[in-house]
């Protein structure tokens, strides 16, 4: 079935298809346009429009177009869409809310610019939200990763009470300054997707006409949710823990950035199944956060300094790079 | 014709956190009060405002120019400044020169011991307009958040990203510039019901335009307004809303103009303990619960939307649609949690580490039945069957799911699943005591059994983390062993138990079965010396001073409350009549005798009648006033000591204690060595001021 990129590219037809449980027009958007709705206006708002890493990720940030992107000072805009697995949230599929395995779709905005709330606010409009009619607010949620070794200020933002969107300013990343800050905005694409189509459960969305999310993910909810809570082996897991940090670190240390940050990803999504298997207790959860977050920081460091090296390639404002002390950028010396 | 105008100052940011703009505020008038007084700027009256979007203030009747201010510039020493002849020096006029005033004007005052020449200057004051320049980008710049951050390619930080500068004096703009933003005249309403920019003529247009733009800029205003409305809507229902300044001061600060609203759930929920059913709808949702004329909570919740009534209907299914879902969570845990009884789940712990070198949680537990069994016995309790059964039960909510969601809840889920399997009401009690207290000025526990397993746990904590060589420094306190201790502290004196710290921290040391790298005698000290520290700490914040405290916890035994009772009583002490003859008594004995040994004194040895007096007088106020100090009646001990001071004060009149012969001088240094010792069992005398 051909997807129907065309109309939604001028994004106003998106607006029209609103349909919401107050009462209003026909059509509301699937769950597919709702991705394709957000893609076309960041990626009309100049976003790379990326795609989804190929290793587990508990969400978005951990996806290198995030957690390496947003260091040093190299102007950075993408978006994406993320499968993100958070073991421990595994309700056998019974939950209408609550997934083990969900997708976000993630905006980097570095530097955030100064309308990045107007911004945000237009693309609710675009999927058809008349935010007027409703309560939209800021609330005050302040993100830390303790295992990425990084924090940041921002938002949930509440649509009716309900969380839609994390909004974050990054303050640091890997234990390292982000400057310029950039402004990351996850959206929660099911809850927004349930809101839309005023479904109570998740597993009712309709992915495209005829398909629910449902079908689609029901089963294997059940299946992740019985091997992450009785099924994984956790000496099997263990090991692979013990493997996948020596693993990161060797090729870390050889300066090798991206593939030793695969290991430390591994690692973290390691670390969740033996959390969800209730194998770790609170007291050593400290231990292997510390673990995985001294990866995280050695993969930041050597991330920055591989960079450095290149010259910052991707920082073309050259008042920026003399204000850096760097050569003339890349693209002017060709 | 001297003139005044008004400021304002608006800072239009980004969302704020609600919780901290209170502290913002205060922080704001402090700078701009502080600012306006560096710029010798008379006022009428300060007037802070704040929304989520905006930090405002307006000041009242400010002089349009600032005031002359008179300098005085220190010149050449008086002796250097004027010849034999009282004639100008080169020396003072090339420094009035360089002033630039007539060497007439110069006059010669004295500063500090010394003569100096003096040129008196006048500072012309400007324009207001642009002297504010300055005082509001200090202002601004100077305003201390909890939390700060920066954006974009920022150099400052602020609460949130500054979007907007509103500042005017008068009708004219104080020019200010922050990061990229430039300050204007122009404000912006609620954020979607006024988006477009606002045009000021004044400071005294300021709160009308908002008000029309959807945002109720005055804090009180707003709050009253808030609290009327959600009043209102509640009693639409018969229900009333418990007050709650907390949940109000922060959805205050969560919207620009409120709108109150009711939402319902399905009372199937209220089979739910309460507690959960409150914590998602405050902590969770911001929403005030219910409850009907009996204290219940009903099935009705008031939220409070940032914006009109128009559509609220719409707002208010949202809201119901995610209460409905934590709802369900929460009933789906509490369904599946009372499936299996708390002492199955017990048997669970042995898969929770509590910590790698201190054993699973099911080891500890065994720890605190043994612990808590022998801090009853201490204590004189006689449960001790329903303590071992709370000591027993009291971790095991932390295999339940609503514990894995709702972590704050730990205790009380226990209290409530205990309840439901059955357990004796006093032994779920005693499970949502022993964490107790939470926090700094959180109830203790009342029940025997509650206070002995809260004890047992705290005592578990402290002398585990410390065997192991985890102890707080600094600010890194990561197992919050403060609040442990604190809580034993609080219990102890609160409760009015008297309990020998040491016996139980020995105890509970022996409960260790690991191997632990202190030994027991490092862990007791270190363990006592900690509880001491936070000791020292309440008793001062109770209002006793640092000298009485000093003085309890240099002479201290094991037992707090006692500690607590004789710094109440030298307290009070301080307060006598007597209270200086007893130091009178005190101080020369002490001095004299300090370096002294324990002497037998031997009335053989006496040479003049006051030595007999003094000695015949110790022992009879030994007789009299120990029983006092039995009945720890300190106020009638001391009374009874400072009695002594007549016939010390002729003992010291009529003799010379440091004469030649060492055995009579040794015997009057015993006989006052004596008259020390009565003050010993209380307090070190020498650490008070008098």
């Amino acid at each position: 079935m051909p997807i129907r990129v065309e109309p939604r590219a001028k994004l106003v037809p998106a607006r029209e298809r609103a349909y919401f449980f107050w009462g209003g027009i026909e059509l509301a958007l699937t769950f597919q346009e709702v991705i394709l709705t957000l893609q076309t206006y960041w990626g009309d708002r100049g976003c790379i429009i990326q795609q989804p890493y190929d290793v587990e990720v508990g969400a978005g940030t951990m996806n290198p177009a995030t957690f390496l992107r947003a260091l040093g000072p190299e102007p950075w805009n993408v978006a994406y869409v993320e499968p993100s697995r958070r073991p421990t949230d595994g309700r056998y599929g019974e939950n209408p809310n609550r997934l083990q395995h969900y997708y976000q779709f993630q905006v980097i905005l570095k530097p955030s610019p100064d309308d990045v709330l107007e911004l945000y606010m237009d693309s609710l409009r675009q999927l058809g939200i008349e935010i007027e009619k409703h309560d939209v607010r800021l609330v005050e949620d302040n993100w830390e990763s303790p295992t990425l070794g990084a924090w940041g200020l921002g938002w949930e933002v509440w649509l009716d009470g309900m969380e839609v969107t994390q909004f974050t300013y990054f303050q640091q990343c890997g234990g390292i300054d982000c400057n310029p800050v950039c402004a990351e905005i996850t959206y929660g694409i099911e809850r927004l997707a349930m809101y839309i189509q005023n479904k109570a459960s998740v597993y009712d969305i309709e992915w495209i006409d005829g398909i629910t999310y449902g079908e689609i993910h029901h089963q294997s909810e059940v299946d992740y949710s019985n091997y992450n809570f009785s099924a994984a082996d956790v000496q099997t897991l263990l090991t692979m823990f013990q493997l996948s940090e020596g693993e990161a670190l060797q090729t870390l240390e050889k300066g090798w950035v991206q593939p030793g940050y695969d290991y430390v990803l591994k690692c973290s999504h390691l670390f969740n199944l033996l959390d969800a298997r209730g194998a770790i207790s609170v007291t050593e959860r400290t231990a292997y956060i510390g673990r995985i977050r001294n990866l995280a920081r050695t993969a930041a460091r050597e991330y920055l300094l591989q960079r450095e090296k290149l010259g910052f390639p991707l920082l073309k404002d050259e008042a920026r790079r003399e204000a850096l002390g760097l050569v003339k950028g890349v693209n002017a010396n060709e | 014709m001297p003139m005044n105008r008004d400021l304002l100052l608006e800072i239009g940011t980004e969302e704020m956190p609600a919780m901290l703009i209170p502290e913002a505020l205060e922080e704001l008038k402090k700078q701009i009060e502080k600012e306006l007084a560096n710029a010798r700027l008379e006022y009428d009256s300060i007037w802070i405002g704040a929304t989520p979007r905006r930090l405002a203030l307006i000041v009242k009747g400010i002089p349009v120019m600032q005031p002359d201010a008179i300098k005085e510039i220190r010149g050449p020493k008086a002796a250097q400044a004027y010849d034999a002849d009282n004639r100008p020096t080169p020396a003072l006029l090339g420094f009035a020169r360089g002033q630039g005033v007539n060497v007439e004007d110069i006059v010669v005052k004295e500063l500090g011991n010394t003569n100096y020449a003096i040129a008196t200057k006048k500072e012309a004051g400007q324009a207001t307009l642009n002297v504010l320049s300055e005082t509001l980008l200090q202002v601004i710049e100077g305003i201390p958040f909890q939390r700060s951050m920066r954006w974009g390619y920022s150099e400052i930080r602020f609460i949130r990203p500054i979007r907007w500068m509103t500042s005017m004096f008068g009708g004219e703009v104080v020019s200010l510039e922050i990061e990229n933003v430039k300050a204007g005249n122009v404000t912006y309403g609620h954020r979607f019901l006024s988006p477009g920019p606002i045009l000021l003529g004044g400071a005294e247009d300021y709160v009308e335009a908002l008000r029309k733009a959807y945002v109720l800029v005055d804090v009180e205003e707003r709050r009253d307004w808030i609290w009327e409305q959600v009043q209102r809507v509640a009693a639409d229902y018969d229900g009333g809303i418990i007050q709650d300044d907390d949940l109000l001061e922060e959805v205050t600060f969560l919207v620009e103009y409120p709108t109150a609203f009711a939402g319902k759930f399905s009372a199937d929920y209220l089979i739910i303990p309460s507690e959960v059913l409150v914590t998602s709808m405050k902590e969770h949702q911001r929403y005030f619960p219910v409850v009907d004329a009996d204290g219940e909570l009903m099935s009705i919740f008031i939220g409070v939307r940032n914006g009109i009534a128009e559509n609220i209907e719409v707002v208010a299914q949202g809201n119901e649609r995610v209460l409905k879902a934590r709802l369900e969570d929460a009933h789906f845990f509490f369904r599946e949690d009372t499936k299996i009884p708390l002492e199955t789940k017990v048997e669970l712990l042995k898969n929770v580490i509590y910590q790698a070198r201190l054993g699973t949680v099911w080891v500890k537990t065994q720890r605190l039945r043994g612990i808590a069994d022998f801090v009853g016995r201490e204590l004189g309790f006689t449960e001790m069957n329903l303590i071992d059964r709370a000591a027993l039960l009291c971790k095991a909510d932390l295999e339940t799911s609503m514990v894995g969601e709702f972590p704050e809840l730990q205790g009380i889920m226990g209290r409530h699943y205990a309840i439901i399997d059955g357990e004796d009401p006093l032994v779920a009690q005693a499970i949502a005591e022993h964490y107790q207290p939470r926090f700094a000025g959180d109830q203790i526990p009342a029940s025997p059994a509650g206070i002995a397993v809260s004890l047992a746990e705290k005592f578990d904590n402290l002398v585990g983390n410390f065997a192991i060589g985890v102890k707080p420094s600094g600010s890194q306190d990561p197992y919050a062993l403060r609040r442990q201790a604190l809580g034993i502290v609080a219990m102890v004196l609160e409760g009015r138990l008297t309990l020998n710290l040491e016996g139980v921290i020995r105890y509970t040391y022996r409960e260790f079965a690991t191997d632990l790298d202190l030994s027991e005698d490092q862990v007791v000290d270190g363990v006592l010396d900690f509880i001491m520290q936070r000791l020292r700490g309440v008793l001062s914040e109770s209002g006793l001073s640092y000298d009485v405290v000093d003085a309890v916890l240099e002479n201290r035994g094991p037992d707090l409350l006692l500690i607590q009772d004789q710094a109440r009583a030298l307290a009070s002490l301080k307060k006598q009549p007597y209270f200086n003859d007893l130091m009178v008594v005190f101080n020369r004995p002490f001095n004299l005798s300090r370096q002294t040994g324990d002497q037998q004194v031997q009335p053989d040895f006496f040479v003049e009648q006051v030595e007999q007096d003094l000695y015949d007088g110790l022992l009879k106020l030994d007789q009299m006033a120990r029983p006092y100090l039995e009945k720890r009646d300190y106020l009638g001990y001391f009374e009874a000591i400072a009695g002594l001071r007549p016939s010390l004060d002729d003992f010291f009149a009529k003799i010379m204690v440091m004469v030649e012969d060492q055995a009579i001088r040794d015997n009057r240094l015993g006989l006052l060595k004596m008259v020390v010792k009565l003050f010993l069992p209380v307090a070190d005398f020498s650490k008070i001021i008098g």
